[in-house]
Parts: C-alpha cells; structure tokens; sequence
C-alpha cells in the first residue's frame, strides 16, 4: 500500500453506502488523505451511480462531477457512494431501491432523508466529511435526525454539473460533517465558479468559522414555533436560541405568512422538473435494457414501470398533471408566484435582522415504516423548503436531544451569507463546549 | 379531483405506468395532495422579474467529444457504432 | 379571398453554422464521420449534465431576425418541450416556446401577380436538433431503430412565416429567398445535407388546415404543397371534408401520407429551461452591422452591369452564383457584364442543373477566358456553348480539365466568317489576320450554301414560295455543315444574296 493508498471496509451496519471502495487513493491538499463520501445522486466517473434506483442499476459515469474533481483536487479520499432517498425523492432514505438506511443513534428509525447515507455515514463513524444535496431540507433534515451538521449553500454558490437532477430550480451540493468546522473546510472545497453549469455564480468560499456572534439580530419565525412542531423539540430549540442570546445576539419575533402555501409550492415545482429531468430514463443509453424486441412506448413503458419505485412514480405523475395542458396556469405559474412572495418575505424580514433561526424539523426521526402515507410525509418538509424556495443559505446544527433522538437547530441567512450562517453554528457548537 | 381514469391515463402520459392493483390508492393519494396545492389559488401577486444572471453565454470553440466507447459503455444494445432501440411506428 | 384560395405557412428549420454545438463544444462538422463520434455527455443526455449557450448561435439568429426586419424581445428564454422519442436523449427538446428570439418580420418576394409580395414573418427562435434515427429489420426478423446522437445539439433556427402565400411557388419562392438570405449572412450553408426541413400548413379558404412534415428538400417543397393541394381539393369536390391532421411527406413518392394519430394528442408540456439563464440581448441588435442582402444586391447589378430585372434576380437569387458573377465580369466590368449575364443566366445555369452540378465547379477566371473567346469572336456562341459542355464533363467525369482555347482547337471550333466585301474572295482568320485566299469557292461558308441548297431543293422551293420557316431552314442546315463555326450573321447575309441571285 503505497503512501497514497489507503483501504476502506467499514462495518456498514446502517447501510449507509451502496457503493464503497475497498482500495482508495488520495492526495496532499486541504482534504489530503480525509475519507470523504459522496451521496449516490453525483457522477462520479468509473464508479456505479445509481442515485438509489434499479432504473440505474449498473450506471457507470464517464465522467466526474464538478465537485467530484474538486474534492480529488483537494487530496481527498473519495471512499464510496451513499445511500439516498430514490432520486431525492423523500425524507427518510426509506425510498431507497436498495433498503433503507439506518439511524446510528437509534436503529430502529430513520436518518432522515434523502442525504440518509451520507448523514448515518457520519453519525456512524465510518467516514468524517460527505457530499450530500438538499432540494427541500434533504441535507437539513438527515443532519438533525442524526446529530450531525449539514449546510444548504446559497443557491449557485455550488456547481450542480454532475448532479443527477431532480429539481433544478431548486438544489445544491452540500457539505456534511461531525462539526461545522469540517462542513467549514468541505465548504471551502466545493464551493465556486463552473462554467460548466450556467446557474453557477462566482462565489468562492475561503471562510474560517468565527465564534463572535455579538450583537447579531436573530429573527424567530412565529411559523416555526407553531402547533405543527413538537412541543419537545421546540423547547429544545428555544434553549438552543437562548444560549444564542447568552453568547451576545438578540432575539427578535418576525412572521413568513407565505409559510402557508410554500410547501404546496415545493411540491408542485420540484415535481414539474422532476417529471420532465426523470424522461430520459429509458434503457437505450444507460440502466436496464429496453426490450427491443417491443415497440417504442411499451417498451418505453415497462421499464419504467418494473424500475421505478412507487414513490418516484406518483412525483412524476404529479409534475406531468400539473404541466398538462389546461392546468400550467393553475400550478406551475402559481407555484412561481408563490415562490417570489416567500423570497419577498425573507427579504423584508433581512431587512431587520441578520439571521433567521428555528427547528430544523418538526419531530424527532421517525420509526422505520411510520409514515406510509405520502401527504403526511410531504408535510414534514414544512420547516425546510422555503429556503430553498428563496434560494438563501441554512445549516442544521445539533443542540440537544428529545425523546432521546437529536434534535436541529436551523440557522437561516442572507444570499450569499453562508460565512455568516456557518459563523452562527460555529458560536453555538463552540458555547457548549 | 381526478378520478381513476384520469389518473391512468397521466401515468400513460407520463409513460411510468400504473398496475390496476395500484390504481385506487394512488388515486386517492394523489387527490389528497391535488386538495392540499388548492392553497395556490389563494396566492397573489407577480413572478420574478429577472435581475441578475442573464446572458450565459460561452464562445463557440470546440471541444474533444467523448470516445465511441465511452458513449457505448452503458448501452444495452449497440450495431456497428448506432445504438439500437425498440422500434418506432 | 377567393373561394377555393389556398393558403400557405411555413416553418423552416435550418441549421446554424457553427463550429460547435449549441449546448456544448461538440464539433458540428459530423457528417463525414461515424455514428456517435461526436458527442458528449451534455449532448448525449447523461444525467447531471447540463447545457451552456453557444454565443455565437445567438449572434447568428440575431442577424437573421434583423435581416428579416424583425423585433427582438428585450427579455427572451429557453423552455423544455417534452417528449419521448428515442432521437431524443433527454426526452425534451431545449426550444423557445413564450418568449422566442424575435417576432413580427417580413421578407419580400416576387407575388404569383407580379411585383413584390411581403411574406410576414411570425418569429424567430433558437433551438437544438435531435439525434437521428435509421429504422431497420422487417417484419420476419423483427424491425428496431438505430440511433445516432452526432446531430443532437446542433443549432437550429426556426423561422415561422404568417399563412400569406398563395400557392406551392409562391412557397418556392419565399423558401429560396430565405435561403439565399440566410447564406448571404453567412450563418447558413445550404450545400449541407439535411441543413434545412420544412413544415408546411396548407389550407383551402374555408376549410380545415393540414400539416404535412418532414419536407427536405426545396423542390420537395412545391412537389408536397402541390401534391396536397390536389388532394384537398378532390376531396372537397366529392363532397368530403377535409379532416385537420398532421402527414408526411414521402420524398421518394412525391405524396403526403397521414401520420399516425398519436401525433395529434402531444402535449409538450412547456415550461422555462431552469439550467439555462434568460437572454436580454435587445441592446445587440444595433451593432449588427448586415451585410449586403439579395434585394440589395439585385439593385446594385442593375444599376452597376445593366442586368435585366429577371437576370439580376437568377444571379443574386444564390450567394455562390453573385459572388461567381462578379468574379468573372471583374477583369472588365464593363466590356463583360452583359456578355457575362446572359451567358450565365441563360446557358451556364440550365448547364450545370442538367449535370447536377454546383457553381463551385466552375473556376471563374477560366469562364471569363471562355466568354473572352466569344466576344473576340474567335468562336460563336454555337461553339461555346460546346466548348462549355466539353469543359464541365471533364469535370464531372474526373477528366483532365483543358482550358478553353486548347478544347477550340481540338475540335477545330475557331469561327469562320467573312469580313471583307463579297466578291473578293478573302478569307480571313480572326485569330492570325488577314490571309487572303483566291476565290469565292475557297470560301467555306459559300461552299456550304452551295451544298445546302443542292442538298435542299424543296426547301428552296419552299423559300420561292414565300414559306416562312424554309430560310431558317436553310440556315441551319448551313451552320450544320460549318459545325456552328460560321458567324451566323454572315450566313443569312450571304444566304439572302445567293437566294436572291437564283431566283
């Protein structure tokens, strides 16, 4: 094994990777010889890709992703490829074709979805830093779920070349780690200009986490307080809020009444893209062979309905009822109204304070199988995607415990103040210490 | 709402399929979510006006494309360089 | 209108020249080379890929739309139209659906009724190509389609014109000069195979529209426009109704074919491209700097080289043939313009159709040599036209090509005539001078009136008789004998007088 070469064959009780590679070769950088996981919806070349869905089952990439080639720049040790909701398609790594993944701080629920792999890679120990995306909290909520940290950058702050897409509009490649400053460096890597994707902004991060927080204004969203979330967790959070305030910020009450309809508008954008970025699985050029043998549309048909799963089926047929004919009017040009008053919203609400702070969900993880019904599911998203919706940066961090299972604390900031929103974790991570 | 005919026939549409087993709890669960995007038609106001990011562009200078092999790799079926699909009417 | 008036719209879909494609650096110089060897992940389609505008395939639809006198939208964008075909690798098409390049244009053509006709133009947009597919296999061996992906992303312009032509030449003729513009913009080259397809919509005044696809080629144009036409109106006179459909056009057959009914029910299910950022490119269209355009130049040939009105609008109809033009009249504009114009419009062009062959084929400078023989009057233009012939088969078949003068003197082609008075019996040799020779019977063009009248009484007795046709009769078969070599206003001059001097 040369100075280089490092192997990886971790005890995967959780089944966080569906993909690990047993010999790994790194370099010298600012992530010189860290194991870093990558979650299984970015391209990575010679490596099986399948974004945790049969429909890709034996998908290797010829190339890398942006970030990928980032990360091999950096030294990194890329040791394998996580598990994830199917797609992206879910809060819970439930939805996984390849079984779900396991909570490391309690086997017996979920990591939260749908970075869960890369989340319970962390939690478990097996692996300090992941990749993971967050299209509606996907990298929030697995942080929370698994007491670990996990940020949503900016939107174009992160290429998406190599991302397989499920909402373009909508995700970004984040960092997940142990601590912020991990999340901090990880960060420092990915982040900045491609010219390979056209969403992306020249933003470079070269942060170092500050613990000053002292005489920063927090805004606490009255919608994040509300009946909806779980006495406990609230609690927990309004410490966490607390100990803020001890550290030298000042709390002040503020109000998202677009709150009310952004979940409705999440749902139907995210699904309107996926519907039509989710077409070209067909079996021609990549996944499982299309049955020549049969005309187009059957063939076309059959592969799609024997490789997708149910989950991922009903979203398409969501977004593809929702473009049709007659009712783009009444969806998508809605749901993008509703878009520009959640970003209205937030602006107003900057305009007084530096940062927005509450849950990151609304409950504790789940137990495995709990929510069948997939409304249900789709509502514990409430707390997460409207930032995504503004496109602004959030970090969950953990800061406490209910019901025994970790509990987030989300910290919300301007575009382009990720530094910010990183500094604020950091503060709180390193006031409890 | 939709009613399970109309739900077939988007997942026909949409080319994902839909078993007959299946096709009374989708449609229930889909009109339940269908019910719950109902707030939208409350919402007011105007899109987005575009105000930063426009005109991406790059020049048009060519770069080496992808070897055949590659191309091919993960094709199921493949005849002399043609990748070959289910026939077309 | 009137009743029974046909009414016609087209969209015409041409590829951009540029040397990549528009969504990624893929050459787009493909056709040479193997299926699926000019492609990459953006254009294949793979997941996490993602497009990046060409610029210059803006520029070039820009240039067009001003040449086309067309508004440019100050805030335009792409949208994903979607569909599934296996041409299609991402399974939508990026296009522009609400917010297109530019609208509302014109371009000017010669109407059925004589004069200019304005054909409006609805939009202009930028889109991708697809990928292109080759059925195969039969029914016993089970058919299947073959793929190939070199096209997909190539740039296309669309350019979709109002219902104001009248009929199939009228489209012709909106086709050509679209054509033509689009190459003298240099954002075109016709010569490529398959860089341009039309979509026809084609309706009698009253009843319902047909779309046929899938047209090809500019002569398919006509023969599909007027093919449906034809039936459209049968189907009208036997009392039917003409159903709103969608067909093909079958090149090879020369007839439109319904399409399958699928077709009709696509919902392409629009909406804005999110990977790709709006365009507010309204501000460019002042430094586009046009170049000359095929009105433009048409004007400037007549004023500059006399050409007739006709004339000026064959040459400067194809960029090729103008710039061929005026290559070969630039020695001496003035001594060759008018030699140049008639000998290209009425003989060159009709030449070179009937072999197939492109203007590039002939080298100007050597045209001009041959048009030079003519108007030195070392040949009649009998001869050059053989000398022409010659010229452009050796081409065509690979031969060593001669210049002309060599070709005259193979074949013994130099004029023969008489320029000085009758009667004194001297020949003269254009070429060499004056060499006089002793008698009227050396003079080959008398010998050949001789033998012709000898050869002809009938006709000669035809002449007597006061019979239009017999005198150019005669003269012809007196050409024949000189092999078109005799100047054939000396032949009806000396023709005449011996006519006169028998009877």
């Amino acid at each position: 094994m040369g100075d280089n070469e490092c192997c990886f064959e971790p005890e995967d009780r959780y089944n966080a990777f569906l993909t690990t590679c047993k010999k790994v070769t790194h370099g010298s950088g600012k992530l010189g010889g860290i194991a870093v996981a990558v979650k299984d919806n970015i391209s990575t070349q010679g490596i099986e890709t399948t974004c945790a869905s049969k429909i890709l089952k034996g998908y290797i990439p010829p190339y890398d992703a942006h970030v990928v080639q980032l990360l091999k720049g950096s030294g990194a040790a890329i040791v394998g490829k996580t598990n994830m909701d199917e797609f992206g398609m879910g809060t819970t790594t439930e939805n996984s074709a390849f079984g779900p993944t396991l909570n490391p701080c309690d086997t017996g629920r979920v990591p939260g979805g749908s970075s869960g792999g890369s989340a319970a890679a962390i939690a478990g120990g097996m692996v300090r830093m992941a990749l993971g995306t967050d299209t509606g909290g996907s990298i929030r909520c697995p942080a929370a779920f698994c007491g670990i940290v996990g940020l949503k950058p900016t939107y174009g702050r992160v290429s998406r070349y190599g991302l397989i897409a499920y909402a373009n509009s909508l995700e970004q490649i984040g960092p997940m780690g142990r601590t912020v400053d991990d999340v901090s460096v990880l960060m420092q890597v990915i982040a900045g200009y491609d010219r390979r994707d056209s969403t992306s902004y020249d933003r470079p991060y070269a942060h170092t986490p500050c613990a000053d927080i002292q005489g920063l204004r927090i805004g606490i969203p009255q919608e994040y307080f509300g009946s909806g979330v779980n006495p406990e967790v609230a609690a927990v959070v309004n410490k966490a809020v607390g100990r803020l305030e001890e550290l030298g910020a000042t709390t002040i009450p503020c109000s998202i009444p677009s709150m009310e309809y952004a979940l409705a508008a999440y749902y139907v954008i995210c699904t309107c893209e996926a519907s039509s970025n989710l077409a070209r699985f067909d079996g021609v050029r990549y996944g499982p062979a299309a049955d020549a043998k049969k005309s187009w549309h059957e063939a076309y048909q059959e592969v799609r309905r024997a490789n997708f799963g149910t989950e991922v089926r009903r979203r398409i047929m969501l977004g593809t009822f929702a473009l049709s004919s007659g009712y783009y009017g009444k969806y998508y040009a809605k749901a993008q109204v509703a878009r520009e008053n959640v970003k209205k919203d937030f602006a107003r609400v900057f305009a007084d304070v530096d940062v927005i702070a509450g849950p990151t969900m609304p409950t504790v993880a789940f137990r495995l199988g709990e929510k069948s019904d997939p409304l249900s599911m789709y509502l514990t998203d409430i707390l997460t995607v409207p930032v995504n919706l503004a496109g602004i940066p959030a970090i969950s961090v953990p800061c406490g415990t209910a019901e025994g299972m970790p509990v987030g604390l989300q910290i919300m900031g301007r575009p382009w103040e990720d530094e910010r929103v990183i500094d604020v974790a950091y503060a709180y991570e390193q006031g409890c210490i | 709402m939709a009613t399970e005919q109309e739900v077939y026939h988007i997942a026909e549409l949409a080319d994902v399929g839909i078993n007959t087993g299946e096709l009374g709890t989708f449609t229930h669960q889909f009109n339940a979510i269908l019910e719950y995007f109902d707030v939208l038609d409350r919402v007011s106001g105007d899109t987005a006006v575009t105000r930063d990011l426009c005109n991406v562009m790059r020049e048009d200078e060519t770069e080496p494309s992808l070897p055949r092999e590659e191309v091919l790799r993960n094709v199921a079926a493949q005849e002399d360089g043609f990748i070959k699909a289910p026939r077309v009417m | 209108m009137a009743e029974g008036q046909v009414i016609v719209g087209l969209e015409v879909h041409c590829q951009l020249d540029t040397k990549s494609k528009l969504f990624c650096g893929c050459s787009t110089d493909y056709r040479a080379d193997g299926p699926n060897t000019h492609v990459c992940p953006v254009c294949l389609g793979l997941p996490g890929t993602m497009p990046v505008l060409n610029k210059r395939a803006i520029e070039y639809a820009m240039r067009v739309a001003k040449a086309l006198n067309c508004t440019v939208l100050q805030e335009s964008e792409f949208s994903r139209k979607n569909y599934f075909y296996p041409d299609l690798d991402k399974a939508y098409q990026i296009t522009q659906y609400d917010k297109p390049l530019a609208e509302g244009g014109y371009l000017e053509i010669e109407g059925d009724e004589g004069g200019e006709k304005r054909i409006r133009i609805t939009r202009v947009h930028v889109e991708e190509d697809p990928g292109r597919l080759v059925h195969m296999g039969n029914a016993e061996r089970g058919r299947y389609s073959l793929v190939d992906y070199n096209r997909a992303g190539i740039p296309l312009i669309e350019i979709v014109s109002e219902p104001d032509m009248r009929s199939p030449r009228e489209a012709r003729k909106f086709l050509n000069k679209l054509r033509a513009t689009l190459e003298y913009l240099s954002v075109f080259d016709s010569e490529k195979e398959g860089s341009l397809r039309v979509d026809a919509n084609i309706s009698i005044l009253g009843s319902e529209r047909v779309e046929v696809k899938n047209i090809t080629s500019y002569k398919g144009v006509e023969k599909a426009l007027t093919f449906e036409i034809t039936r459209q109106k049968s189907q009208l006179r036997r009392g039917q109704k003409v159903e709103r459909e969608t067909r093909h056009f079958l090149e090879a057959r020369g007839v439109t074919q319904s399409s399958r009914s699928k077709e009709q029910e696509h919902d392409y299910r629009y909406f804005p491209e999110p990977d790709l950022r709006p365009l507010h490119v309204q501000s460019w269209v002042e430094g586009i700097v046009l170049p000359e355009l095929p009105d433009a130049r048409r004007e400037r040939f007549i004023a500059q080289y006399g050409c007739s009105l006709n004339h000026a609008r064959t040459l400067t109809g194809d960029l090729r043939l103008a710039n061929f033009y005026e290559q070969v009249v630039r020695p001496d504009p003035a001594g060759l313009a008018t030699l140049a114009d008639t000998w290209i419009s009425d003989t060159l062009i009709g030449e070179l159709n009937y072999r197939d062959m492109s203007i590039d084929a002939v080298d100007p400078a050597t045209f001009t040599g041959l048009i030079g023989l003519i108007r030195e009057g070392v040949i009649t233009d009998t001869s050059g036209i053989e000398v022409l012939r010659v010229m452009l088969d050796q081409h065509l078949n690979n031969q060593p090509c001669e210049k002309p003068l060599a070709i005259v003197d193979r074949l013994n082609l130099r004029k023969v005539s008489v320029t000085i008075p009758l009667g004194l019996g001297y020949e003269i040799d254009a070429k060499s001078g004056v060499e006089p020779s002793l008698t009227s019977q050396s003079n080959p063009i008398l010998t050949a009136i001789t033998e012709a009248l000898t050869a002809n009484p009938g006709a000669v007795e035809d002449f007597r008789k006061g019979k239009k046709g017999a005198f150019n009769f005669l003269v012809g078969q007196v050409m024949k004998k000189t092999r078109g070599c005799a100047d054939p206003a000396e032949v009806n001059r000396l023709l005449a007088e011996e006519l006169k001097k028998e009877a």
